[in-house]
């Protein structure tokens, strides 16, 4: 069924804009509403068209109103965040995460007019460890239950989705585990990370690393939305890149740092308002991790247009990261060192 | 400078150029073959050719395509015995193959070793690893003995351990691959595992914490393996593929391979000792 009234939570952020945005151009669909706390900056704002920016706060009941009142039909949840961003920092977030998905779901359930709900989720559920298999299907959990952070709280967010799908069964829910995104203009704890001149590392590891395009998320979400494609689904690029293999090709330096020294590291670069690092984050950069997307290719019907490693370069060359040491420098001593061998017979 | 020695300087200077800038695929269980063959592989050829003097034979009978599951005896206190295999099936089979080993969890908890297993082409042992490797077509040594072979003492040599619970079994009939029994002889005598410091062990969360006549009495130079000369058979294949679609759900004949496979691997161990004259000149 083709959305009629459609809500976007978190339209202050890349995602939530950009999907409220194609919506809005979308003259089949009579209403878009998007919600955040904050108002999306002014170009994000120009882009929404004639979509309604509704100041509020999921974590309060008003929201209830909103969905009622409006008659909104088709609700995307994707304002469950990494990203502590906001002044309140990690507390907030999770609150934001965790209440704001509960009351979400409560406001959903109470009205008749709902359809259809899909919830952006996040491939962190499955944790990170060393006894983790090579890739995750969906119906596999995670070897060690994330303890805190954001995994917890997508893990806590998608038990409320579950519980809410038992009991509105009309409604069509899907859920979808992004691995983590990238591209040129999407701002994200790892495109903050790789844009470092000196990417620290953890000494002895090297983390398998699966990527989405920012563009293929849209993608995705946006034909989630469009069609009933009820169930979970694993959402990534094809292909791996090694942690190291990325660093060297966005042109920085790693900085391994022994595991003891990582927290501190950690904080040093949180206090600097560099890049920070949730302790789940930082299991990813031990461990990695990657999904399986058969079912997102069969079942869903979507092969992402990039891959990992497209996805990775269409960022490094979107950023105008250049390399520390030059290419040009590497090849000219590749050839003077060839052609002296040359000379030697 | 001949121009032998100058091509091998610019393939050698290519792969530096490779890795400065990333410029190699790795697939998702992390294995890197552009690694793997320059600069891991090479240091391992004078370790086949003239330390252990690796006599292979039965490479015909692994497959040169498609997925096959090699299923081997495991001995020497370090797994040196999976490398020389590894190191076998590459040099010595006409195709070339990679083999993509199963490894116990400790492997991948180790810094370093963990991220060089899976670059090397290693993954834990786990079935849906094992079903995703078979079915993808890749060649998978697994060593089922695990830690209760490898860690076995001296006097026990040759005298195979429990096969665990017959899961890599269960992962062959899944996928319809055949199972590859290999037998390695000489493995064990290259630290003859004499005693065990249980206490040093668990102080360092490993399974066993072995003395070698010549370890911890010579410090680092007791690492150094003894030079045995090996023995490496491949023995027939056994067919999975005509079993049945659940076929891996019924453990009678999960048993039964599982000890089918046990008992070619030590008859093959058996007659091969027979064979041997001397552990160290063969």
């Amino acid at each position: 069924m083709a959305p009629k009234v459609v809500l976007v939570t978190g339209c202050s952020r890349f995602l939530g804009g950009h999907l409220v945005a194609r919506f809005a151009a979308d003259p089949d669909v009579e209403r878009v509403l998007g919600v955040d706390t904050e108002p999306p900056s002014r170009d994000l704002l120009r882009r929404m068209g004639r979509a309604e920016f509704v100041r509020a706060d999921i974590r309060n009941p008003l929201i209830a109103k909103v969905v009622a009142s409006a008659r909104v039909d088709t609700v995307v949840h994707a304002s469950v965040t990494a990203d502590p961003g906001g002044p309140g920092g990690r507390s907030v977030m999770k609150e934001m995460n965790v209440i704001g998905t509960m009351q979400l779901l409560a406001a959903c359930q109470k009205s008749p007019h709902v359809r259809k709900l899909v919830v952006k989720s996040t491939s962190a559920v499955y944790g990170s460890s060393s006894r983790d298999p090579a890739v995750f299907t969906e119906d596999m959990g995670p070897k060690d239950l994330p303890s805190s952070g954001y995994a917890k709280d997508a893990v806590e967010v998608e038990g409320y989705v579950r519980g809410f799908a038992r009991r509105r069964p009309d409604v069509v829910v899907t859920a979808l585990r992004f691995t983590n995104f990238i591209g040129p203009r999407i701002d994200t704890v790892l495109t903050r990370y790789f844009a470092l001149p000196v990417v620290p590392t953890i000494m002895g590891y090297d983390a398998r690393v699966q990527l989405l395009h920012s563009a293929d998320a849209l993608a995705v979400l946006e034909r989630a939305a469009r069609h009933d494609l009820p169930g979970v689904f694993n959402v990534g690029g094809d292909g791996v890149l090694l942690l190291s293999q990325a660093i060297r090709r966005a042109g920085r330096l790693p900085l391994p740092v022994p595991s003891a020294a990582v927290p501190v590291v950690g904080r040093v670069f949180r206090s600097a308002r560099l890049v920070d690092f949730s302790p789940d984050q930082l299991r990813f950069l031990n461990w990695g991790r990657v999904v399986d997307t058969g079912l997102l290719k069969r079942e869903f019907g979507f092969t992402p247009r990039w891959t990992t490693r497209q996805a990775f370069d269409d960022y490094v060359h979107g950023r105008g990261l250049r390399p520390l040491i030059d290419p040009g420098l590497v090849e000219s001593v590749e050839r003077g060192v060839l052609d002296a061998a040359a000379r030697l017979r | 400078m001949t121009a032998d020695r100058e091509e091998r300087l610019a393939e050698f200077l290519a792969f530096v150029r490779r890795r400065l800038r990333g410029e190699y695929e790795v697939d998702e269980f992390g294995f890197d073959a552009d690694l793997t063959d320059h600069l891991l592989m090479p240091p391992l050829r004078p370790l086949y050719e003239k330390w252990f003097r690796v006599d292979t034979t039965g490479v015909h009978h692994v497959p040169a395509t498609g997925g096959a599951l090699i299923v081997a005896n495991h001995s020497g206190t370090l797994p040196l015995d999976g490398v020389m295999t590894a190191y076998a099936v590459r040099a010595e089979h006409p195709a070339g193959r990679h083999l993509r080993m199963l490894g116990a969890d400790l492997v991948f908890k180790t810094p370093v070793l963990g991220a060089l297993a899976r670059k090397s082409g290693q993954t834990l042992a786990c079935t849906p690893d094992a079903d995703r490797l078979l079915r993808a077509g890749e060649l998978v040594g697994v060593w089922p003995e695990g830690f209760k072979g490898i860690g076995k003492p001296f006097k026990d040599r040759y005298k195979l351990q429990r096969f665990g619970r017959g899961g890599f079994v269960s992962a062959a009939l899944n996928a319809g691959v055949p199972i590859i029994p290999c037998a390695i002889v000489g493995a064990e005598e290259i630290y003859p595992k004499i005693g065990d410091v249980k206490a040093l062990a668990r102080l360092f969360g490993l399974p066993y914490f072995p003395v070698t006549p010549f370890f911890p009495l010579l410090g680092p130079l007791g690492a150094v393996p003894l030079p045995s000369k090996w023995y490496i058979e491949f023995g027939e294949p056994i067919p999975t593929d005509g079993f049945g679609e659940h076929a891996a759900d019924d453990p009678m004949l999960v048993f039964n391979l599982t000890d089918q496979v046990r008992e070619t691997i030590q008859q093959t161990l058996y007659r091969l000792l027979t064979q041997r004259r001397n552990v160290f000149s063969g």
